[in-house]
């Protein structure tokens, strides 16, 4: 309670100071739209905006789990053969050296203008987070507990399930919530390098127009949709990982 | 310290397991070298032409100063280390697979996992070789309630106290009903009072399960409280320096054991043999 009103109080100030910034005189109305006219841009838009914010979530949420699957499979792999982790993750952070904007126009030639280039772009960013961690975890499982399994009789596999992945879920989750956050800068950046559709393309065609507030509008979608994104994972963590919670507290 | 309303007392009845565990199994180590390749000079030797017998259903004590190669030892009965020279045998078995499948391991942290209730840790135990989850809970249940447990079934690890979780640890190492235990300095982690009280649980707790009981311990009273026999080893590389015959029958009580005049004799005989 007490962190949802210090965040809506510090909210309130950042919309306040944005009014004062935006009914200076010596600020251009094209470069920043006042929070008024961002609210009327939500009021003639709205269909516009909504229908947009589909395609944009749609990419985001696909991408997401293109991710989750790749990075799973990526982190038990490299877990469990010590020849594909040496050989995979050089290769690994070197995925996330390549600038994707200058990516994002090539997957566009390779996939065409549809979902294709925007999931693969939004995946490519967001399985780097969650592959990483999720290995971290694997990892960080006690030698001891694994002595133990292997003294009790227990298969690489069974242990990987019973202990080192139920160990690892804190982390699996550490990785989603980064992913979540810079998912929806993947699918805006996917979408400019060609779309038809997409909140990311409106917000790039209504700079191009001049019509700043729709701009803002769509900013503020996205930002939403980004901090929505990962408070659903914060709490998936919280229900699927109670035992974490916990200790933590003691 | 234990929670409020635990019952300590325990109704020493037949054992749960089947019979097969009860008799025990014999180990015979007989000339056994480990040594550790060292990062930089000559090779750490933890253990150096040791000798060691454990009759079947006798508890042996292995006290000795820490970095005595306690812990080698273990694994290597355990099958989860092979030794650089000499021989390790339990049972009939001489090779790693076959003396892995003869006993348990109890470490010297309980290592529960915090996600799964007491129950389902206990139960780990069989579920590790394949069996069904709801049925290796089921068999874990009447432990709960023969080493007074009851009603901490479903509490998480997180809940419990460092005697109980012990206690917890100790039926996953009950569970497999295999003939030999190996239990690794199992109450260093506890404060003294809840460590006497686990003394006498665990002491009790074998008159009921009858094993082969490897219990290693840096505790001399300890290993005269609960052992037949207590070996003593020597500073690295260890070796058997000393080896004490205590007459008493087993289960003893704790609070006589303080002052039994026997006991008092070998502890002094066996602080000797370490200095």
């Amino acid at each position: 309670m007490r962190r949802v009103v210090l965040s809506g109080l510090l909210l309130a100030a950042f919309v306040a100071a944005w009014a004062w910034l935006a009914s200076l005189q010596s600020v251009d109305d094209l470069t920043l739209a006042s929070p008024g006219e961002v609210v009327q841009a939500f009021e003639d838009d709205w269909s516009l905006l909504w229908d947009n914010a589909w395609v944009t979530l749609t990419e985001v949420l696909l991408g997401l789990a293109i991710a989750v699957v790749a990075g799973v499979v990526f982190a038990v792999g490299m877990h469990l053969s010590r020849a594909l982790r040496d050989a995979a993750y050089p290769l690994l952070v070197g995925s996330q050296a390549i600038p994707i904007v200058v990516l994002a126009p090539i997957f566009v030639l390779a996939f065409d203008y549809g979902i294709g280039p925007k999931l693969a772009i939004v995946a490519l960013i967001c399985f780097f987070p969650i592959t990483v961690n999720l290995l971290d975890g694997l990892r960080a499982v006690e030698p001891e507990l694994l002595k133990l399994m292997r003294s009790l009789g227990a298969s690489r596999l069974r242990t990987l399930r019973s202990v080192e992945l139920p160990a690892a879920l804190p982390y699996l989750f550490s990785g989603l919530k980064i992913a979540a956050a810079v998912s929806v800068i993947g699918a805006v950046f996917g979408e400019w390098a060609g779309a038809d559709e997409g909140l990311g393309r409106l917000v790039l065609l209504g700079n191009n127009q001049l019509q700043t507030p729709r701009v803002y509008a769509g900013i503020v979608i996205l930002t939403v949709m980004a901090v929505a994104l990962f408070a659903l994972t914060a709490l998936a963590e919280r229900v699927a990982c109670p035992w974490n919670r916990k200790e933590r507290a003691a | 310290m234990p929670a409020k309303g635990v019952d300590f007392r325990m109704n020493v009845g037949a054992p749960v397991t089947g019979s097969r565990s009860e008799a025990g199994i014999g180990v015979t180590l007989s000339g056994v070298a480990r040594r550790y390749p060292a990062r930089r000079g000559a090779d750490v030797v933890a253990l150096e032409d040791l000798d060691l017998e454990l009759r079947a259903g006798e508890v042996l004590g292995v006290v000795g100063p820490s970095g005595c190669g306690k812990s080698t030892l273990l694994e290597l009965v355990a099958g989860l280390q092979e030794p650089d020279s000499g021989s390790v045998t339990v049972g009939e078995e001489s090779d790693p697979a076959g003396r892995r499948a003869a006993c348990t391991l109890m470490p010297q942290r309980d290592l529960l996992l915090p996600w799964r209730d007491a129950l389902g840790n206990a139960a780990l135990a069989i579920e590790a070789t394949g069996t069904p989850s709801r049925e290796a809970r089921a068999r874990a249940e009447p432990f709960f309630e023969r080493f007074g447990l009851s009603d901490f079934e479903h509490a998480r690890p997180a809940a419990l106290s460092g005697g109980m979780r012990q206690r917890v640890a100790f039926i996953r190492t009950l569970l497999p009903g295999r003939p030999l235990l190996l239990l690794d300095e199992p109450f260093a982690a506890l404060d003294a009072i809840t460590r006497a009280e686990m003394q006498q649980w665990l002491a009790n707790a074998l008159a009921a399960e009858p094993r082969t009981v490897l219990l290693v311990t840096h505790d001399v009273e300890e290993a005269l409280f609960l052992a037949d026999r207590v070996a003593v080893l020597s500073p690295r590389p260890g070796r058997v320096v000393a080896e004490l015959d205590v007459p008493l029958p087993r289960p003893r009580d704790r609070r006589a054991a303080v002052t039994d005049p026997e006991l008092a004799r070998l502890r002094a005989r066996a602080l000797e043999a370490l200095s």
